[in-house]
């Protein structure tokens, strides 16, 4: 990565698509108490589920709570989710690719091998069995996220590191006498970070698809914090009447998830052009 | 195979057993009436007052002869018989919405990558794009307020309407194909942005290869080449995606069943879920790992059937 990833990713449209909306999101969420109109949380019996209107641009949902507001607040939430279970994925994914990458043989086989079972759980059943266990709480999704999303993440670092252990920059390195540890995350991990940050990329994205799908099932974000997912289980309750109530939030959730895909496709084409 | 199992079946007891709390606390705690002597019952029953390697065993013991014990809910019913109730409508909406994947999105596929940067080319990509974005249960429910509620053209929950059984024949058929519309549809939709992308790389690839410059330079025509040349070679990794694309199917099952309220395998997972049925998730996890092995098992050996060059190797 260098001068010439920054020269393709500026003139990559599909990139700066993806960068615009992900830094739009950073915005309203650090400003959201200064973005939304109303305060998520005040009840107002007088405008239970109002249609949208220059007061309620969005509407209001079953309590009058103003529903711009409502997701304004909700974007703290995905970014949260988004960013600390990838966090979690991408530490777990890249030791463990790493260590089954550089030592080869039994170590391999077994993480390699847990890969695989992990691989045969559907990942929404998996999630939902723990989350019966534990109490649905914010912190606990991102955990549980996170816990179910390393595989991929450990194959791809696993891949570049059995091929980049035999170059001559980690024979050097070995031969002046560098530990292990040292050789992995300060000679060998930094070279393969490329993939890994287009996975991470992608990989807040489908957090934010899994949390909503949770809050939307109940077992998510709990009310009354405010998040897209649990507006979305307003809008079926209230489906035959309040349609801005599963508008809205839902074309939220499709245009940041759509802007951390095209900024990870974006990524993928200007670190290596060939690829595309 | 056998160690996946056996991993398999190692998972879903460590999640059981490393959890905080144990399996019977919802059981006994809910039921003020539970006595010390029935929590003690209780957990004999699950083995919880053995040491955990032979608790292990037992599990798998009975495991083997699809024993997965009996359900906390009020009718104590055995867990194998529930699910096995509920697998068939399951089954049948995946095996369908795999169907519409592949007849929608094979077809998408070559055709952009056969017209590439045309216009088509570029709609699909977009469709791809936005596909891959969209969360599948917000599109249900746009599509329900769209054809159940605004145009009333199909029904949106159930699996048959409440005059089911006054329906002629003919009628009866119709009305189950009537409700699978919407399901089926949606739960095809997750997929058809990912297969339609992989048949167009896969196209692309093969267009390139030596063969194909081979049966064009012995002068077949375009049409022969493409859709007998190149098809047949690009079709052939889409086998292994129908045994990768099973966990997903089984997986998002738990959301289309709970909005559309049809009773399948997914709704009883997330009612069991709700009510902390410990031996009927533990059941279902088990049965989804299972399913999703024996795809990439029918993926491998397909693909072997159809690839010589596997055989070899």
């Amino acid at each position: 990565m260098g001068t010439d990833f920054w020269k393709r990713f500026t003139k990559n449209k599909i990139a700066l698509a993806g960068s615009c909306v992900v830094i739009l999101l950073f915005v309203v969420s650090i400003f959201a108490p200064m973005i939304a109109s109303y305060d998520p949380h005040e009840i107002n019996l007088k405008l239970v589920l109002s249609p949208p209107s220059g007061s309620h641009l969005c509407g209001t949902d079953q309590l009058g709570r103003d529903v711009f507001s409502r997701m304004v607040w909700g974007s703290r939430i995905s970014l949260k989710v988004g960013f600390v279970a990838t966090g979690i994925a991408i530490l777990l994914g890249a030791v463990l690719g790493a260590v089954a990458g550089y030592y080869g043989r039994w170590t391999d086989a077994v993480i390699m091998r847990f890969v695989d079972i992990m691989l045969c759980f559907p990942t929404f059943f998996l999630i939902l069995a723990v989350i019966a266990l534990l109490e649905p709480s914010i912190w606990n999704i991102m955990i549980i996220i996170g816990l179910t999303g390393w595989m991929g993440i450990t194959r791809l670092v696993r891949a570049d590191f059995t091929s980049l252990k035999e170059r001559d920059f980690v024979l050097a390195a070995r031969a002046i006498g560098a530990s292990d540890l040292r050789i992995i995350f300060i000679h060998i991990l930094p070279n393969a970070m490329a993939s890994v940050l287009v996975a991470a990329t992608l990989g807040v994205a489908g957090a934010i698809l899994t949390e909503s799908a949770l809050s939307f099932l109940g077992i998510g974000v709990q009310p009354p914090t405010p998040s897209w997912g649990n507006i979305l289980t307003a809008g079926k309750d209230n489906i035959d009447i309040a349609w801005w109530l599963s508008l809205y939030p839902g074309l939220a959730i499709l245009i940041t998830v759509l802007g951390y895909n095209l900024l990870g496709e974006g990524i993928r084409d200007s670190l290596d052009p060939r690829l595309k | 195979m056998v160690p996946l199992l056996i991993g398999i079946t190692i998972v879903c007891f460590a999640v059981m057993h490393l959890a905080p709390g144990s399996p019977t606390d919802m059981e006994t705690q809910m039921n003020p009436r539970a006595s010390a002597d029935y929590r003690e019952r209780l957990n004999a029953m699950y083995d919880l007052d053995k040491p955990l390697y032979q608790q292990y065993l037992s599990w798998i013991g009975k495991i083997a002869v699809l024993d997965l014990g009996k359900s906390f809910s009020p009718d104590r019913r055995p867990v194998a018989r529930k699910i096995i109730e509920r697998l068939p409508i399951t089954i049948l909406i995946n095996v369908l919405s795999m169907v519409l994947i592949f007849v929608i999105a094979i077809p998408i596929g070559v055709l952009s990558a056969v017209y590439r940067d045309s216009l088509f080319d570029k709609v699909t990509s977009v469709f791809v794009f936005v596909g891959f974005a969209i969360p599948t249960f917000w599109l249900a429910l746009l599509l329900m307020i769209l054809f159940g509620i605004d145009l009333g053209w199909l029904p949106i929950s159930g699996i048959r309407s409440l005059n089911y059984d006054y329906l002629p024949p003919g009628m009866v058929f119709l009305d189950v194909v009537k409700h699978l519309i919407l399901p089926v549809t949606l739960s095809a939709f997750g997929g058809l942005a990912g297969l339609s992308r992989y048949m167009r790389s896969n196209m692309l690839e093969v267009i390139r290869q030596d063969y194909i410059m081979t049966a064009r330079a012995k002068g077949l025509s375009e049409r022969k080449v493409i859709y007998k040349h190149a098809l047949r070679n690009a079709l052939l990794p889409v086998i292994t995606i129908l045994g990768l694309s099973v966990p997903g199917l089984i997986g998002g099952s738990v959301i289309f069943e709970s909005i559309f309220a049809i009773p399948g395998m997914g709704q009883l997972f997330y009612m069991s879920v709700m009510a902390r049925d410990y031996p009927v998730v533990m059941g279902i996890l088990l049965i989804g790992a299972v399913l999703t092995l024996l795809g990439n098992l029918i993926a491998d050996v397909s693909y072997a059937l159809a690839d010589p060059r596997i055989r070899v190797s």
